[in-house]
C-alpha cells in the first residue's frame, strides 16, 4: 500500500479538470443519445415527440441495418486477418535476421503515423480506374477494376488501405512476442531435428497465442471505430451501401439523413458493442499479466 | 541464431524487402505524382517517374494556397494542426497526471467511483455519439474555435491508467521520506513525481501527438471557417471538388505534407514511440 497524503479537499481539486471534461463532453452527450433514442424529432429540431422503443424497432426491422452489420463484420475480420498474417510473416522474418533488424523495423513502422483518411486517399489514387497504375495493370491482366461502380472492389480497396495502416502496429507486437519466446526451447527442438517450419508451427505459434488474441481484439476495435476516415475520404459508404459500416451509418443517418432518433438509437447500440469489447479487452489483459 | 541456413536468411531478407517496398509503394507514387503538372493526369495514367513541376507545386501548396477549393496555404493549416495536436497532447497529459496523482496518493470518499467515471470514457469514442456531441459543442458556442478543437478530446482513460500504474510502482518509503523532510503534496508532485515519470510522459507524448495530429472526424464536424481548418481534414474538402476539376498533384503534395510531421516523430523518436505504444496497451 502506498503512503498517502492526509488532505481531503485537494484530491477533488486535482480530479476536477478530468471529471469536468468527462462529464461535459462524454457523459452528457451519451445521456443525450440515450434520451434522443426514444424520441422522434423533425429535421429542424423544432419539435419532438416521445415514441418509446419505436426507433429501436425501426432499426431492427430495417434490412439495411443488418446489411451494414454484415458489412462491418466482413470488413473488420478482413482487416484483422490480412493485417495480422502479413505482420506475422514480416515479424518472423525480422526476428530471424541479425543484420539490419532496426533498419527493417524503422522502414515498416511508419505507416502507423499516417492518418486513416490519408491512407485511404493514397490507395484510392493507385486504384483509380482511369489513371491509377494498379487499376491499369489489373485491366491489362483482364480484371475490370472500377470501385466507383463495383461494391466488392470498393470493399477490397478500403480493406487494403485500412490493413496497410495497421500492419506496423501488429508487426511491433508480434516482434516483441517472438523475442519473448525462450531460445532454449527452440534450440532443444532444433537438436531433436525439427525444421524451422515445424518449430514455428509447434512451438512458436502456440506460444504467441496471447499476443495473437490480444491483437485480434485490438484490430477489430480499430476496424470498427478508427477507420471512419478511410471510408469517408474515399467511398463515403458506397457504391450503394456496400462499404457503409455501422459507425459510418450513424454519421450518415444523423448528419446527412438528419434522422436524429434513428441515429441516436444506433449510437446506443454501438455504445453497447464498445462496452462489450472493452470488457473483453480488459479481462484478457488481466490474464496476460498472470501468464507472463 | 540457432543454426546456419543461408537460404533461409536470403528468404528472410527478400521477404522483408518486398514488404517494405509494398508498404512504401503508395507514398512513392504520391511523391512522383506531385512532381507533375495537373494536366498530366487527364491523359490516361499517372506518370511513373518524376516530372519537373515538383518545386512549383510544393511551393504553391505550402505557401500560397492548397488548391481544390481551399484558399488557405498548407503552411497555415499545419499551424492549426500543430495547435490542435499540442493542445490535445499537453491537455491529456496534464489532466491525467493530476487525476492519477489524486487517485494514488490520496484517500477520499468515492475514489473508486471517480476511477470508473474516467474508465467509461474508453467506452464512448466520439465516433459512436457524433450527433449529440456536436449539439453539446454547438450549445456551448465552441464551433470554429481552438477550444472546441482540443478541449472535448482531452479526457483520457488510457493516460490516467498509465500514470496510475507508474505511480503505484513508486516505493512507499520514498513518499514517507519526502513527508518526513517536510515536503507537501505540491512539492512532492513537482520535485519527485514529475522527474520520475519523465520517460513515461515522453513516450506518451509521442503517441498522443500522432493521435492529435491525425484527428479527422472531429475537426470536420466543428470547423466551417477556413481559419480553423486542420490539414488532415482539409483533404476531404479538397476531394469534394467535382471529379474532373481535381488537381491531383496538389492533393498529393498536401497529403504528403499532412503525413510528414507524425511520420517524422515516429522515425525520429522510435524508441519512445515503441515504448508508448506498448505501455498504453497495458
Amino acid at each position: 500500500m502506498t503512503v498517502t497524503f492526509p488532505q481531503k479537499g485537494l484530491p477533488w481539486l486535482l480530479l476536477l479538470p478530468q471529471l469536468l471534461v468527462t462529464a461535459i463532453f462524454f457523459l452528457w452527450p451519451a445521456e443525450q443519445a440515450l434520451e434522443q433514442a426514444f424520441y422522434q424529432e423533425d429535421a429542424f429540431g423544432l419539435s419532438r415527440e416521445f415514441v418509446g422503443l419505436e426507433n429501436f424497432i425501426d432499426l431492427f426491422t430495417d434490412p439495411l441495418y443488418y446489411q451494414s452489420m454484415l458489412t462491418t463484420l466482413l470488413f473488420s475480420f478482413s482487416v484483422a486477418i490480412f493485417g495480422m498474417s502479413a505482420a506475422l510473416l514480416l515479424a518472423v522474418m525480422a526476428d530471424r535476421v541479425i543484420r539490419g533488424k532496426l533498419a527493417y523495423q524503422t522502414l515498416l513502422i511508419w505507416p502507423y503515423a499516417v492518418a486513416p483518411a490519408l491512407a485511404g486517399v493514397l490507395w484510392w489514387i493507385l486504384f483509380d480506374p482511369s489513371m491509377g497504375p494498379i487499376a491499369l495493370w489489373l485491366e491489362s491482366a483482364g480484371v475490370d477494376w472500377n470501385h466507383y461502380l463495383n461494391g466488392n472492389q470498393a470493399m477490397i480497396l478500403v480493406v487494403i488501405a485500412s490493413t496497410w495502416k495497421q500492419i506496423s502496429y501488429n508487426f511491433l507486437f508480434f516482434l516483441a512476442g517472438l523475442q519473448a519466446v525462450p531460445r532454449s526451447l527452440i534450440e532443444a527442438a532444433s537438436i531433436d531435428g525439427a525444421s524451422p517450419f515445424k518449430r514455428f508451427w509447434t512451438i512458436v505459434f502456440p506460444l504467441l497465442s496471447p499476443t495473437t488474441f490480444f491483437l485480434l481484439v485490438v484490430n477489430l476495435v480499430y476496424a470498427f471505430f478508427e477507420t471512419f476516415g478511410v471510408i469517408d475520404a474515399t467511398t463515403k459508404g458506397g457504391p450503394g451501401q456496400s462499404t457503409t459500416t455501422l459507425v459510418y451509418k450513424v454519421f450518415e443517418d444523423g448528419f446527412i439523413g438528419l434522422d436524429l432518433g434513428g441515429s441516436a438509437a444506433q449510437s446506443v447500440v454501438l455504445m453497447g458493442i464498445v462496452g462489450l469489447m472493452t470488457v473483453i479487452q480488459f479481462r484478457f489483459i488481466e490474464r496476460k499479466v498472470q501468464y507472463s | 541464431m540457432i543454426e546456419n541456413r543461408p537460404w533461409l536468411t536470403v528468404v528472410s531478407h527478400a521477404t522483408l524487402m518486398i514488404g517494405i517496398a509494398l508498404v512504401a509503394l503508395p507514398v512513392w507514387m504520391a511523391l512522383v505524382a506531385s512532381t507533375h503538372p495537373a494536366s498530366a493526369f487527364g491523359v490516361g495514367h499517372i506518370p511513373l517517374w518524376f516530372g519537373d513541376a515538383g518545386v512549383d507545386t510544393w511551393k504553391t501548396v505550402l505557401f500560397e494556397k492548397a488548391g481544390n477549393g481551399i484558399d488557405t496555404p498548407v503552411f497555415f493549416m499545419m499551424l492549426n494542426s500543430l495547435v490542435m495536436a499540442l493542445g490535445i497532447t499537453f491537455g491529456k497529459i496534464a489532466i491525467s497526471l493530476l487525476s492519477a496523482y489524486a487517485i494514488v496518493f490520496f484517500r477520499f470518499p468515492f475514489r473508486n467511483l471517480c476511477f470508473w467515471i474516467i474508465f467509461m470514457t474508453l467506452m464512448l469514442p466520439v465516433e459512436v455519439r457524433i450527433v449529440p456531441t456536436y449539439e453539446v459543442i454547438a450549445n456551448l458556442n465552441l464551433l470554429n474555435s481552438y477550444t472546441g478543437l482540443t478541449l472535448p478530446l482531452i479526457a483520457s482513460a488510457t493516460a490516467t491508467f498509465l500514470f496510475r500504474q507508474c505511480f503505484l510502482s513508486i516505493p512507499g518509503e520514498l513518499v514517507e521520506a519526502a513527508r518526513i523532510d517536510g515536503a507537501g503534496p505540491f512539492r512532492f508532485f513537482f520535485d519527485i513525481l514529475l522527474p520520475l515519470s519523465r520517460t513515461n510522459i515522453a513516450a506518451l507524448f509521442v503517441i498522443l501527438f500522432i493521435y492529435g495530429w491525425n484527428q479527422y472526424l472531429w475537426p470536420l464536424l466543428i470547423t466551417t471557417d477556413d481559419a480553423y481548418y486542420t490539414l488532415v481534414m482539409s483533404i476531404k474538402r479538397m476531394l469534394s471538388v467535382t471529379d474532373g476539376d481535381i488537381a491531383w498533384n496538389q492533393i498529393m503534395a498536401t497529403t504528403l505534407l499532412a503525413m510528414l510531421p507524425p511520420v517524422a516523430v515516429v522515425i525520429g523518436m522510435q524508441k519512445l514511440f515503441v515504448k508508448g505504444l506498448v505501455d498504453s496497451e497495458k
